[in-house]
């Protein structure tokens, strides 16, 4: 059943790498100004010059074979160049991966770990007063734009990934809440209370085993979050990573690496979701 | 409806009431210079101050609101007719269509929201007309911020369709299109309700990250994304506290509109 589960979620991932790959070829060819190439403008250029780029550029009107052609590169490992930054995407996205995985990591980190100790302390305390405090507070952050706390950090000195676990913070400190909240009210729970289990007994083996698998997917889902969180975080403290230079393609219009960019960040976003999902499968398996 | 909920709702209402009285209270308008005054702190003529070349920023900031309070809730309203369309209608049709739905809706949320946004502008052109670019941006956030809301719907639209009124209307010979708007959508309207309100906040947060990254309403018109890219050039934060006023207007706002839709999130969910 594992290996089944496995399977279906590479499949997935395949799949969704294609299909998400097709429709990147098809919006990158659609876009406004994919037929005009500024080499023409060149006044150097003879006639014979301008006629083959626009030829070169024809070639490329069907966005099946449009599609097909990019993909044939892509397996040799040729992502094209960056109009913008004249260097092979595949250059590019080495380059700066490293950076932006260490921050979404430390930054994921830190916001679990504050969900964590927030979450935990609020159903042990069961103080109505901590517990409206961290409503408020994590209510007020989710009101300010992510771009925002990325301005505030710099104002601050305050280190990236800080910024990232500030900005994820507050939306999954929300779900987790319900979760455990949505726990606690579980009847086997409230029997254990019934019983006079003490308060961290009744936590830790009753209601993380509980709570747990669905926590895990919702540590799966902030990952897309986190990377959301890194281009602002990026572009603004002028970190050189996949969310500034997707921010970049973006203000210069560089579809290629834009295009690259997505598909490399939902693969990503894919692999946690469905890493999460499979190890909650584990974990619900070893319960049963 | 509780204290804070009413408290919020007039917090709201002043606050559109106050962006509608743009032409009253600001009269010389968002765009007008006053270069002798350029980035003056605030005074009796400016009592926001002015930015770098000159423009009144109260003026700015209340047609900035104006933009957003107003464009927010059309794009929300296309999202959440866009999902009632997709999701609802999938979920109603069921099997094939409803796993193609599902299919294209995971293929979307897989993508990061802020990633999704800026790739998606990015397409469009950047060089545009100011009202162009607004357009652009609300319509954006219309057409692709209805994925969330059509998974709810898609599975709402599924549980209709087994619904015994459903089953007795099938009964009684109504079928196809005048089933599904007759008596499935109807019945979605709470779901769709919760949906649309969710949205304007969302939206509006939105769009303040897509100006402050550049790539919202273009200049000179003001939106709150475009007046909060003006605190890149703060060095410290009680430099300029005035540069806050939208920040704080905005914080303002959209917890005003979570206290209001408290309700609605539980019936969204």
């Amino acid at each position: 059943m594992l290996g089944r589960k496995i399977a279906r979620h590479g499949l997935i991932l395949v799949a969704t790498a294609l299909l998400g790959g097709f429709l990147s070829a098809a919006m990158v060819r659609l876009a406004p100004g994919f037929d005009t190439d500024e080499a023409a403008l060149d006044p150097h250029l003879n006639s014979q010059s301008i006629q083959a780029l626009r030829q070169a550029r024809t070639e490329q009107h069907n966005i099946f074979r449009f599609y097909l052609h990019s993909l044939q590169l892509a397996m040799h490992g040729d992502l094209g160049t960056s109009i913008s930054l004249k260097q092979p995407v595949s250059t590019l996205l080495q380059d700066r991966f490293p950076l932006t995985l260490r921050l979404v990591s430390l930054g994921l980190l830190m916001g679990w770990a504050a969900v964590m100790v927030l979450v935990f302390t609020t159903a042990l305390l069961r103080v109505t007063a901590y517990d409206l405090l961290a409503t408020f507070m994590t209510g007020l952050l989710i009101c300010v734009p992510a771009a925002v706390l990325a301005l505030l950090s710099v104002l601050w000195n305050i280190p990236g990934a800080l910024a990232i676990a500030l900005i994820i913070f507050p939306r999954d400190y929300r779900y987790a809440h319900n979760l455990v909240n949505k726990a606690y009210s579980l009847p086997h729970i409230v029997t254990a209370r019934a019983k006079g289990l003490s308060e961290l007994r009744i936590l830790f083996w009753h209601v993380v085993p509980s709570a747990g698998p669905q926590l895990l997917a919702l540590a799966g889902v902030s990952v897309s979050l986190a990377i959301a969180a890194a281009i602002p975080v990026e572009a603004l403290c002028g970190l050189a990573g996949i969310g500034q230079l997707a921010w970049q393609a973006a203000l210069a219009r560089d579809l290629p690496l834009l295009m690259n960019i997505t598909i490399l960040v939902t693969l990503v976003t894919l692999l946690a979701n469905s890493s999460a999902d499979v190890i909650g499968y584990v974990w619900r398996g070893q319960q049963a | 409806m509780s204290f804070w909920r009413r408290v919020a709702c007039a917090v709201l209402l002043l606050v559109l009431a106050i962006s509608l009285a743009a032409n009253w209270l600001a009269p010389a308008g968002y765009a007008k210079q006053d270069r002798e005054a350029a980035g003056a702190p605030p005074s009796h003529a400016h009592w926001l101050g002015t930015d770098e070349i000159g423009r009144d920023r109260f003026a700015r900031v209340l047609y900035g609101t104006r933009i957003s309070l107003f464009l927010a809730p059309a794009a929300a309203l296309i999202s959440t007719l866009l999902a009632a369309l997709v999701g609802g209608l999938a979920g109603y049709l069921g099997g094939t269509w409803a796993r193609a739905a599902m299919t294209v809706i995971d293929l979307f949320l897989s993508l990061p929201w802020l990633f999704l946004l800026i790739t998606v502008r990015a397409l469009l052109p950047l060089n545009v007309s100011p009202a162009f670019s607004v357009l652009v941006t609300f319509l954006i956030l219309g057409l692709l911020g209805w994925t969330a809301a059509a998974r709810v719907l898609c599975a709402t639209g599924s549980s209709l369709r087994n619904a015994d009124f459903v089953w007795q209307a099938r009964a009684s010979g109504i079928r196809g299109t005048r089933l599904f708007w007759i008596h499935v959508l109807p019945n979605m309207k709470p779901v769709l309700y919760a949906q649309f309100w969710i949205s304007i906040p969302a939206f509006i947060l939105s769009e303040a990250n897509l100006g402050i990254l550049g790539l919202g309403v273009a200049e000179p018109l003001p939106s709150w994304g475009s007046l909060l890219k003006e605190l890149e050039g703060l060095v410290s934060v009680g430099e300029e506290p005035w540069k806050f006023v939208p920040l704080v207007l905005l914080v303002v706002v959209v917890t005003s509109f979570q206290l209001v839709l408290s309700k609605q999130d539980e019936v969204a969910a």
